[in-house]
């Protein structure tokens, strides 16, 4: 019946799942991408849901890619169509020469199928209702059916899923057999009734190494509890909140006195966001590594302490997660798109710290590195990830540290120094680098005391209207800031293999994609050297790049560009040469889409002039 | 103003606390308040209830909002750490600031504006974690440093210096704290030191969420008659359930009371409070009944004042949360972070 050959691929093909939220289908889609690792093949799986707990449609898609590839593709080359709510965008989803599973306990008319996709019917209810009478057994175990299906038809190793539900369920006899036992029943039944393997397949590799599999937000929590962060206050927002909760489960584990069982930490869930910095700010004043997480409607709201923060110089870690603005926006999609609300969050004059990690890997190391960060420049840090990296399992390399590694406090005056007798103004610049000392409340009976206020106020802390204090004080905190742009992470250039005089620019989570367009471009002709920026202020190795090439290409996912928009204004350099690539419709950015923009641009400015064809 | 500096010396037989501090030691820079703010009188006392606790000042943090009431911490305790913070989010910081360090005493004040108002929120939520601070609301009814709007805590009915009558109804903050579960819960009158004084020490060595909102007149904006927080009326109106000595290290038998007077509440800190019974049906003990007793008097239109209700058997956050005894901001990457070994346990558990 098929009108297009149907596709053949081993290990490089996207499967999309279409359940309906709170049907349990997370962790037996979850186990399906993991039981592809086991073959030594690198996944990346996305998880497509809805602001919603019950009811609504939820997708998720793993990306198969023994090339390794963590981007997302774009499109379906096999749809598990198990939610009728979407049936028909879902079917009309699938690439042409691609396959359609389904449950077909019940007939469905052949309109509801396409002509040139292959199309493999189970009929999983059938199948569960014959085996199971309790509903909610039945729900769970539909889902270890259809993966069980699967194996059969991707080829899979049914050992290696075994072992996945015999380490899920390590102490759970009976979960654990009929676990098997489910997922046998729907593979015996497309062994018996199907033609397997189909034409995708997955064949045992070693590419994945000793690489790990972990979610943004957990990495970023567990960059915290290494880091040194006490105090964590926060309020529940997507995709924020597993942040403070992965931060929960780490400190259970590794924060408490083995003799005492006391908590070497706090944390509390704030009544807002602004409590939430509150607390945050409150704590490091008083000497403490704290954090908050949030998303943009959190910063919005955050915004007065964060000036605050910058003004009367107090340490303060926020790691924003992403997801699509303005306003409510798209709650459960992925954007970059708070780049300037942070950078120069607050009113008045302020600037602020932002890092940018491309994976969990990064969001650990800068995690730690962002309370080190803060300590030392006494200002707000932001860590900067989106929905993609926080709340998909990503394939990264491995988290590292260095038993040597101790805190950097940044400049304390403590009661020693204090009674040697050294001069202490709280917003003296002593060494030039525009970062005075501070001392922790309760240092000395009568030195080193003074009064924060967000008020304007001499060097020596003491308050002030005067036109030329307030102007040094201003002048100071910019000095600070060129200060943090050697402190902070720097940029990572790769650059093509011929000279050229094009680059591009990118940041983030569009990492994987940027690099994986860049082969596809290579393949048209288009060689570009590339950029990525891992944080602001901007490193002037960011000025050079922009001066060594003629166009610049600024990849991001947000409307605005807004990257962009902060490196024409930090940079002063002429808007025409950076040419936006924008992706901004929520879904993760692709290879694809990053190749076709920048490859159409390139293609259009080397249009041979017509005088020069022609003579 | 404050770029006077205030001069240093003091009279040599100035009286000195077990600490070898003299009062002078307790205070802070000149006030720049208006001449006759109840606000003064308040910082006043704070200074004398330090200076007779015997408080180290330096391990006390003053933290508070912003406002008129929210500059006074600049105005006593000059060798303490302050913190004029955020409009209305005195609590939060001063929670984090709590959280940070459990062995310093923290001092919050706050003003009507910014504790039932912008900072309405904060106030509750403080509350009822049980945060061990004393939270000072110094409360006038009206915006004064931007000149005389009515603020929640203003009577309905009463009347401003333009002569607006106030429609909407008032915040009792003190219902309020009481119904959140503030374990120490107290008014007072800026005008009355004898009763404010002991209550401030009272609330410093409660361990716990303490309470004082004491009224206090802004003598440039809210003094006149028609006015619900005047000097003249919070005299006319006030009704003291009860007045209260803190005994520090003394013995209270040798403090001589009438018997059946008084009722002996012993404090965490080891501190006794003596409460002198005004009122003999009222028992400070019953939240309950507190709240009952402040409806009532409230609709006569009295000004209840006194030590309203304490739990001597308080909680505090850290007991919530189960944190250990060294304060957090001491610890160090020995103690804090798991190293490089459980990493590994964890890289292995997620491939």
């Amino acid at each position: 019946m098929s009108d297009k050959k149907p596709i053949s691929s081993v290990n490089d093909f996207v499967v999309r799942f279409a359940n309906v939220n709170g049907s349990g289908s997370a962790s037996a889609n979850e186990m399906f991408a993991r039981a592809i690792l086991r073959h030594g093949v690198p996944v990346s799986p996305r998880n497509i849901f809805p602001s919603n707990i019950q009811g609504l449609p939820t997708w998720y898609e793993v990306r198969v890619t023994e090339a390794g590839h963590l981007g997302a593709r774009g499109g379906v080359d096999m749809m598990v169509a198990m939610n009728p709510q979407t049936w028909d965008k879902d079917v009309a989803g699938i690439e042409p020469g691609g396959y359609l599973f389904y449950d077909s306990t019940k007939p469905m008319p052949s309109t509801k199928f396409r002509d040139d996709i292959t199309v493999i019917g189970v009929p999983l209810t059938a199948i569960t209702n014959s085996t199971y009478t309790d509903p909610r057994q039945r729900q769970l175990f539909k889902n270890i059916i259809y993966l069980g299906s699967l194996s059969a038809l991707l080829d899979m190793d049914p050992k290696l899923i075994e072992q996945l539900i015999g380490e899920q369920y390590k102490g759970k006899e009976k979960l654990l057999s009929s676990n098997v036992h489910a997922l046998h029943l729907g593979r015996d039944w497309a062994l018996q009734n199907l033609k397997c393997p189909i034409g995708l397949r997955v064949k045992k590799s070693d590419k994945v190494g000793d690489r790990i599999f972990i979610e943004g937000n957990s990495a970023a929590a567990l960059g915290a509890v290494y880091g040194g962060a006490t105090v964590c206050a926060w309020y529940p927002i997507t995709p924020s909140s597993s942040v403070a909760e992965a931060f929960t489960a780490h400190c259970k584990k590794y924060r408490h006195d083995p003799e005492t069982g006391k908590a070497k930490y706090a944390i509390v869930q704030g009544e807002d966001e602004l409590a939430s910095i509150g607390i945050v700010i409150g704590a490091s004043w008083n000497g403490a590594r704290a954090f908050t997480a949030t998303s943009g409607p959190g910063i919005s709201l955050m915004t007065e302490f964060i000036g605050l923060s910058y003004f009367a110089e107090i340490p303060a870690v926020i790691m924003n997660i992403q997801r699509a603005g303005p306003s409510t926006g798209m709650p459960t999609r992925t954007q970059q798109c708070d780049i300037i609300a942070c950078a120069y969050a607050s009113h008045g004059d302020t600037k602020h710290v932002l890092l940018f990690p491309e994976d969990p890997a990064e969001a650990f190391e800068f995690a730690a590195a962002a309370f080190d960060l803060a300590e030392r420049l006494q200002t707000t840090i932001f860590l900067m990830l989106d929905l993609d990296i926080g709340m998909n399992h990503r394939l990264c390399r491995p988290l590292k540290w260095d038993d040597a590694r101790q805190y950097d406090r940044g400049k304390i005056m403590t009661a020693e120094m204090l009674e040697e007798g050294r001069d202490f103004g709280r917003y003296l610049d002593v060494d030039g680098d525009g970062i005075p000392y501070r001392t922790y409340p309760g240092t000395h009976p009568t030195k080193g005391s003074y009064f924060t206020r967000g008020t304007s106020r001499d060097r020596y802390a003491r308050y002030s209207e005067e036109g030329t204090v307030y102007a040094d004080n201003m002048q100071r905190l910019v000095r600070k800031f060129e200060t943090a742009q050697d402190l902070v992470p720097r940029p990572l250039q790769a650059n093509a293999e011929r000279p050229t005089k094009y680059g591009v620019i990118y940041f983030g989570s569009t990492s994987p994609a940027m690099d994986e367009a860049i082969g596809l471009l290579e393949a048209r002709g288009h060689q570009l050297d590339r950029l990525r920026i891992r944080a602001f202020p901007f490193h002037s190795s960011v000025a050079s790049f922009l001066a060594e090439h003629d166009f610049v290409y600024v990849v991001e996912q947000n409307r605005d560009s807004q990257l962009r928009q902060l490196i024409v204004n930090e940079n002063g350099i002429d808007p025409v040469r950076l040419v936006p690539i924008v992706h901004y419709d929520g879904s993760p950015i692709t290879a694809r889409f990053i190749a076709k923009a920048i490859g159409d641009h390139q293609d259009h400015l080397k249009v041979t002039p017509l005088r020069k064809a022609v003579s | 103003m404050t770029y006077i500096a205030k001069p240093k010396f003091h009279h040599p037989g100035l009286k000195k606390n077990e600490l070898g501090y003299t009062h002078r030691d307790y205070e802070g820079k000149i006030s720049t308040l208006c001449a006759g703010c109840g606000h003064d009188s308040i910082t006043a006392s704070i200074i004398e209830a330090c200076y007779e606790l015997s408080i180290e000042p330096h391990r006390v943090a003053k933290i508070s909002g912003i406002g008129c009431s929210s500059k006074t911490p600049d105005y006593f305790l000059g060798n303490s750490h302050g913190f004029n913070s955020v409009h209305g989010r005195m609590p939060s910081v001063l929670t984090g600031a709590n959280l940070a360090n459990r062995d310093l005493i923290y001092l919050g004040v706050s003003g009507d504006g910014d504790s039932a108002s912008i900072g309405f929120g904060q106030f509750a939520h403080s509350i009822r974690r049980g945060v061990n601070m004393t939270y000072i609301v110094e409360n006038n009814g009206v915006y004064g440093l931007t000149k005389g709007q009515f603020s929640a805590t203003a009577d309905r009915g009463s009347k401003s210096k333009k002569g607006v009558t106030n429609t909407d109804n008032a915040i009792d903050l003190v219902a309020i704290a009481l119904q959140l579960g503030a374990t120490f819960v107290a008014r007072s009158f800026s005008g009355d030191k004898s009763q404010l004084v002991p209550l401030i020490a009272a609330a410093i060595g409660h361990k716990g969420a303490s309470f004082i909102d004491v009224i206090s007149p802004c003598i440039a904006f809210n003094n006149h008659a028609g006015s619900t927080k005047s000097f003249d009326y919070v005299r006319e109106h006030n009704d003291a359930v009860n007045r209260l000595d803190v005994l520090v290290g003394r013995d209270p038998i040798a403090v001589d009371y009438a018997p059946g007077t008084v009722q002996l509440v012993e404090q965490h800190d080891g501190s006794k409070i003596a409460l002198r019974k005004i009122d003999a049906d009222y028992d400070p003990h019953d939240r309950l009944g507190a709240q009952t007793f402040l409806a009532k008097h409230a609709a006569k239109g009295q000004i209840v004042t006194g030590l309203l209700y304490v739990d001597p058997d308080a909680e505090d956050l850290h007991e919530h949360l189960n944190t250990v005894e060294t304060p957090l901001n001491t610890l160090e990457a020995d103690t804090l972070c798991p190293g490089s070994a459980v990493l590994d346990k964890i890289n292995a558990s997620l491939r």
